[in-house]
């Protein structure tokens, strides 16, 4: 097992490696371009671009620049870099964001998998019935729509007409209120992200939990269950549920670490400080220390779920071990 | 007819043939940390035109050797000689035309067939990678492969699945069949089909041997079979033969422990016989190739069992009293009538005999 | 040898054989097509594709027809007396127009090359890469199949959407560039199924079979083993064509796919929200096409899959039965 969690680490750090590289050297070192000028964004001048020479070293060679880089970037220092636009750490810029992604990817998560298991349970249980097709309609719904446009609809829908016609229940793109604020407003401000991203999620989810839920139905133990004369209800939510999460739980774990990492399309359409929308902006603004800095840090989420998720299925089910 | 080449000369040839799998562990870089030794110093002659049948329990080594013969795997070591030609250490593309005289026929007749070609297109695979048909020719030889070996030529387009297990084991001897091979190696061709279609497939293997002048290594598990289809035959223990005969000596008089012990699990028709035979069960299980036992492999099974047995690898090499195709190798071979003990059938034969005398 | 001079030698034509003569084995893909004939929906999805397509490929008639182009800016008849957009029904304006006077149908049968050409483009470069790669690393093994899976894995670890709008930012924004883009990000998943699918098979005896007739490793992995991978393969593609469609959308969307004035129903669509919600058919028609095209190729995928599930074939005996009766 620790060879296993050992293995898994070590290439998880190798994948962030080569993600780190790989900006690096998008950014950094693409011939022809002046990094100077691409770190100092908009606001050029002659001095500020021999200072920022001289402070990044962009007078050194690439490699040695990169060396620094990787420096920089340990965990003791974990400097990574300033924005340009405005000054401020990256690291602290990451710290206010992150609060956000957070909020919306607990909430979410919480909506998506209440929603997207008992979906899925109920179409396993009755399968063919007005259920199951009520539940691949949800399920096709939610795969073909691209949140941009679920997230329009129900601003439109819930926010605008309601709003026009005097019903103002839903506050407006763009507010948002911490959770040591005022939790009831959180609460508030990200429901509409919340059920925005938690349905589009829930029907990959109804999808596996019914395929899932229904293999381990045809299992010759689940027979055997059913004619020991269990109840329906005990067999499936006791005996079958149980095996057939483990993919479930697997998927979970890289959807949350993807949230967390920046819903860039909610957060765009809701208006919500969070990761998605700082690097989009940085991006706009060629802002490059925050862009590498929220992109590693969404990568490391990612690449940290999937350890976690991997040691995790092994510890459900021993044929992993075994293996 | 068979190639003008004096008849009962060495095809096959294998000299100390040795196949090991080694177990690799390790987090990044495998080390090897011991080895399956599936067959370990075996020699094995095949002459032109016999059929040699090779027994022994599952795991002993049979399929495995069976395979590194046929140059599947690479060997680990050892020699194996084909119509003349050295082919122990030969690439795979080296190998090449030398496949067009030894063939296979597998056990499986489900898995052997790719299920999602025709079965046309799977007798005439071998002609199409030598390159010997093409296009109409090679269908024409395919069907003529069919008639021989009793299917409906007409079938050419259908698939495996519409096909019975007997059926699916003709297509393969087909398929073994195209290359018109000298040797044709059969991988307990029967044993996945029932009793009476086994039969046909036996007496279809066997008009075939006289019409295309093939030879036969026939590998089984079941010993009434092999009586039937042998003209020697070699019995595998643990990755080595522990005794190699004539069929009739074999069967009449079996000079290894091992080959007794067989022998007499086998079903026998007579009831009467069946229930007064000595029945030799052999204590313990069969050991681990990972860790084979020290001296002669048998020895933590075999009744007849002494200190040196544990020791001394005994060679396998001709027993005072047999003929000089007869080897065994064991240090106490079992003589003419002896009867061997065994732990267990000594309490069964107690019991039984406390049975006998109670009921009457 | 010639054999015609040799008797059959099995006097025995085998009693199992069935009676009926000249039935030809019918390959997945016929089989696969009985069944569909006989989905509803799956006809339906396949039709709406195709005059999505037939859109596409007509909108320069579109185009010919009302007179204007996609990205003309027809300011004197696009737009009314203030400057602001016509709605739809206007006279020559059938779906309104946008801010710039633009004609909203022309734009969205333009929009529809875009989807359908980088969706189904995107996904046939992945499934290519996907399908070689996991051959070549599932047959093969060994440090090949190290660095292939691993490269496939690290891919899949990428937090997409960022690295996709990275890339796009860096090398800017243009239709080969996003095309490429969502074929990267997709090629993993493809490759992660074949592979696995190319190791399970590699075991089975009629590969050994295949090795032991001398077959070469090409011929084994394209002629033997590539025809029992077809059927999930085009399952996946099905299905991940609507995933790039989405793709190019949402890319567009942010302003990083393809860029205005070539219209995009993802690009149309963050248009619409320049101009605030009571412009209502910004948004009503590109994302009504985008959804109804996304959900054809989906319901078309599913369709697929249970088609080539042997394990459904009782409802489609039953669905048989039911057109029989009904034409007898």
């Amino acid at each position: 097992m620790i060879r296993f969690l050992i293995r898994r680490i070590v290439l998880g750090l190798i994948t962030l490696w080569v993600i780190v590289t790989l900006v690096f050297f998008l950014y950094y070192a693409r011939p022809g371009v002046d990094p100077a000028r691409e770190l100092a964004g908009r606001a050029v001048t002659p001095q500020l671009l021999k200072n920022l020479d001289k402070e990044y070293g962009f007078d050194k060679p690439v490699i040695v620049q990169y060396w620094n880089y990787l420096q920089r970037l340990e965990p003791w220092h974990f400097n990574l870099g300033t924005s340009n636009t405005d000054r401020l750490p990256v690291t602290q810029i990451i710290a206010e964001a992150v609060p956000i992604d957070i909020s919306l990817a607990v909430g979410s998560a919480i909506l998506w998998m209440a929603l997207g298991i008992s979906v899925g349970v109920l179409a396993a249980r009755r399968p063919r019935s007005l259920w199951d097709r009520g539940a691949t309609v949800f399920v096709l719904t939610g795969v073909s729509m691209p949140t941009f446009i679920l997230g329009l609809l129900l601003l439109y829908v819930l926010y605008y007409l309601l709003t026009i016609h005097g019903v103002p229940i839903f506050p407006k793109p763009g507010s948002w209120t911490p959770f040591t604020q005022n939790p009831l407003e959180w609460a508030h401000d990200l429901i509409l992200p919340w059920v925005t991203l938690a349905l589009i999620t829930a029907a990959t989810y109804s999808r596996l939990t019914r395929s899932s839920l229904l293999e381990t139905l045809g299992e010759d133990y689940i027979r055997t269950a059913r004619a020991k004369g269990l109840s329906e209800r005990r067999v499936v939510y006791r005996h079958a549920l149980r095996s057939s999460l483990t993919p479930i739980i697997t998927q979970f774990g890289i959807d949350l670490a993807t949230v967390m990492g920046g819903a860039i399309i909610t957060e765009t359409i809701f208006g919500l400080p969070g990761l998605g929308q700082r690097v989009v902006q940085a991006i706009g603004v060629e802002d490059l220390p925050v862009v590498i800095g929220i992109v590693l840090v969404a990568s490391f989420f990612v690449v940290a779920a999937n350890i976690v998720v991997d040691a995790l299925y092994a510890v459900l089910d021993p044929r992993v071990r075994v293996s | 007819m068979p190639d003008a080449t004096a008849p009962g000369d060495v095809l096959l040839r294998g000299e100390g043939i040795v196949k090991w799998f080694p177990i690799k562990q390790g987090i990044f870089f495998k080390r090897t940390v011991g080895n399956i030794q599936a067959v370990d110093d075996v020699t094995l002659e095949v002459r032109r035109g016999e059929t040699v049948g090779l027994v022994g329990e599952t795991g002993c080594g049979k399929s495995t050797l069976a395979r590194s013969v046929m140059r599947l795997y690479p060997l680990t070591a050892g020699k194996l000689t084909f119509d003349g030609a050295d082919l122990s250490t030969l690439s795979r593309s080296e190998m090449r035309p030398y496949r067009r005289g030894m063939q296979m026929i597998f056990q499986d007749p489900y898995g052997s067939l790719n299920p999602r070609r025709r079965v046309g297109s799977i007798i005439g695979d071998p002609l199409a990678i030598h390159n010997i048909a093409d296009g109409a020719d090679r269908k024409k030889q395919v069907q003529e492969l069919m008639e021989v070996v009793g299917l409906n030529p007409e079938h050419y387009n259908r698939f495996p699945a519409e096909f019975s297990g007997g059926q699916r084991q003709r297509i393969g001897v087909a398929r073994a069949l195209a290359l018109r091979p000298k040797l044709i190696v059969c991988d307990e061709p029967v044993s996945a089909l029932d009793v009476s279609i086994q039969a046909q497939i036996i007496n279809l293997l066997e008009d075939l041997q006289g019409e295309f002048g093939l030879t036969y290594l026939f590998i089984a598990h079941d010993l009434a079979v092999v009586q039937h289809v042998s003209d020697r035959v070699a019995v595998m223990y643990l990755g080595k033969i522990v005794e190699v005969a004539e069929v009739k000596d074999l069967y009449s008089a079996p000079r290894h422990p091992y080959t007794t012990a067989l022998l007499s699990a086998s079903v026998v028709a007579d009831p009467d016989k069946a229930r007064t035979r000595d029945r030799i069960i052999l204590s313990g299980d069969v050991p681990s190739p990972i860790n084979p036992p020290s001296g002669c492999r048998f020895h933590t099974r075999c009744p007849k069992a002494q200190p040196v047995c544990s020791v001394e690898e005994p060679p396998l090499v001709q027993r005072e009293g047999d003929s000089a195709s007869h080897l065994t190798a064991c240090h106490f071979p079992v003589a003419q009538g002896e009867k061997l003990a065994s732990h267990k059938a000594t309490i069964l034969h107690a019991v039984e005999g406390f049975l006998a005398e109670a009921s009457t | 040898m010639s054999l015609t001079t040799v008797q059959p030698v099995s006097s025995e034509v085998l009693p199992e054989e069935p009676a009926v003569k000249g039935i030809e084995g019918r390959t997945p893909l016929q089989l696969v097509f009985a069944r569909l004939r006989t989905d509803r929906v799956a006809i339906a999805s396949v039709v709406i594709i195709l005059l999505i397509a037939l859109i596409a490929i007509g909108a320069p008639i579109f185009a010919a027809i009302t007179g204007h182009g996609p990205t003309d800016a027809n300011v004197d008849t696009g737009t009314d007396i203030n400057g602001q957009p016509l709605p739809p029904g206007s006279p020559g304006y059938l779906l309104g127009t946008d801010n710039l006077g633009r004609d909203i149908l022309v734009r969205i049968a333009f929009g529809a090359r875009i989807s359908l050409l980088v969706g189904v483009l995107a996904t046939a470069i992945a499934t290519l890469f996907g399908v070689v790669m996991g051959l070549f690393a599932g047959y093969f093994g060994g440090w090949l199949d190290s660095i292939l899976a691993r490269i496939m894995d690290v891919v899949l670890s990428f937090p997409y959407v960022l690295f996709a709008i990275v890339l796009v930012s860096v090398f800017g924004s243009s239709i080969p560039l996003t095309i490429l883009v969502i074929a990267f990000f997709s090629f993993a998943a493809i490759g992660r199924i074949v592979r696995g699918q190319a190791l399970s098979q590699r075991e089975k005896e009629y590969v050994e079979a295949a090795h032991s007739l001398g077959a070469g490793n090409l011929r084994i992995m394209f002629v033997d083993i590539l025809p029992n991978l077809v059927a999930p393969v085009i399952v996946l593609a099905t299905l991940l064509i609507p995933t790039a469609i989405i793709f190019e959308a949402t890319l567009s969307f942010l302003g990083l796919g393809v860029v205005p004035p070539t219209p995009s129903w993802g690009n149309m669509l963050s248009d619409a929200e320049t101009v605030g919600f009571q412009a209502w058919w910004f948004y009503i028609f590109p994302m009504f096409f985008l959804l109804i095209t996304t959900l054809a190729f989906n319901l078309l995928g599913d369709a697929v899959r249970d088609a080539l599930d042997p394990r459904t074939e009782r409802i489609f005996a039953g669905r048989r039965k039911k057109a029989k009766v009904a034409t007898a």
